[in-house]
């Protein structure tokens, strides 16, 4: 997995929890900073898609290990 | 930036379950960069008290998940709506959803503009310092002023 800025632990969150706090972290960080999410909602996975698609934040990469779901955003 | 989407809301319930849809819809809009406006009218002002005390029924709500069926008979036993709601309330904890203090104070922060119906305060004679700060009080015109220019408007 590739490197990132910032991490943000979305795990036992439903939604649209990881989504609003995703938000709010990528709120603190700098363009092209990268942030890593992990979240345990199987919602988040399209969820993440649609919040990059209208944001223009984009999704680098999204995975899944041990049950848990894995995001990597680059922000806009 | 005028170039921004907007989202207008209706928010007429003043029940638990009912509280979701707004704010969850608010907040996550306001994540994609949404203008944002709910306009709270009759027991939707209920969403709006600093101190909520929304409850959940299943009298009248046949669809709504119980653990075991209960006639509708013992649903109208006094107490029943407290037991109901505060079994909701650990279920969806449990589940990771959040609170409706939660979804409202991050749809403040969001910047989600709410409006209070100015009829509904002088129909129920509504103190308007038992609502929360920051919101405006306006009517039907009001509402139409943002929701005409709006790309989306729901009414829940």
């Amino acid at each position: 997995m590739a490197n990132f800025d910032q991490e943000l632990d979305a795990s036992g969150l439903n939604c649209p929890l990881p989504i609003l706090r995703a938000k709010k972290t990528l709120n603190g960080m700098e363009s092209g900073q990268i942030l890593r999410i992990v979240a345990t909602d199987p919602g988040s996975v399209k969820d993440f898609e649609a919040f990059a698609k209208q944001t223009g934040n984009e999704l680098m990469e999204s995975g899944e290990e041990d049950g848990k779901y894995t995001f990597l955003l680059k922000k806009k | 930036m005028s170039d921004e989407k907007k989202l207008a809301i209706i928010a007429t319930k003043g029940s638990l379950d009912w509280a979701y849809p707004p704010f969850i819809l608010a907040s996550t809009a306001a994540a994609l960069g949404y203008q944002t406006q709910i306009f709270f009218t009759f027991y939707g002002l209920e969403l709006l008290k600093k101190d909520l005390n929304l409850q959940v029924t299943s009298l009248g709500n046949p669809a709504m998940p119980m653990p075991m069926p209960v006639p509708v008979i013992i649903q109208t036993i006094p107490g029943m709506q407290a037991m109901m709601t505060s079994m909701m309330k650990k279920k969806m904890k449990s589940k990771g959803v959040a609170s409706i203090e939660e979804l409202r104070e991050l749809s403040i922060e969001a910047e989600v503009k709410m409006v209070a119906c100015q009829m509904t305060v002088d129909l129920f004679e509504f103190d308007t310092k038992d609502f929360i700060d920051g919101i405006e009080y306006g009517g039907a015109a009001t509402f139409f002023e943002f929701a005409g220019e709006s790309d989306v408007c729901l009414y829940v």
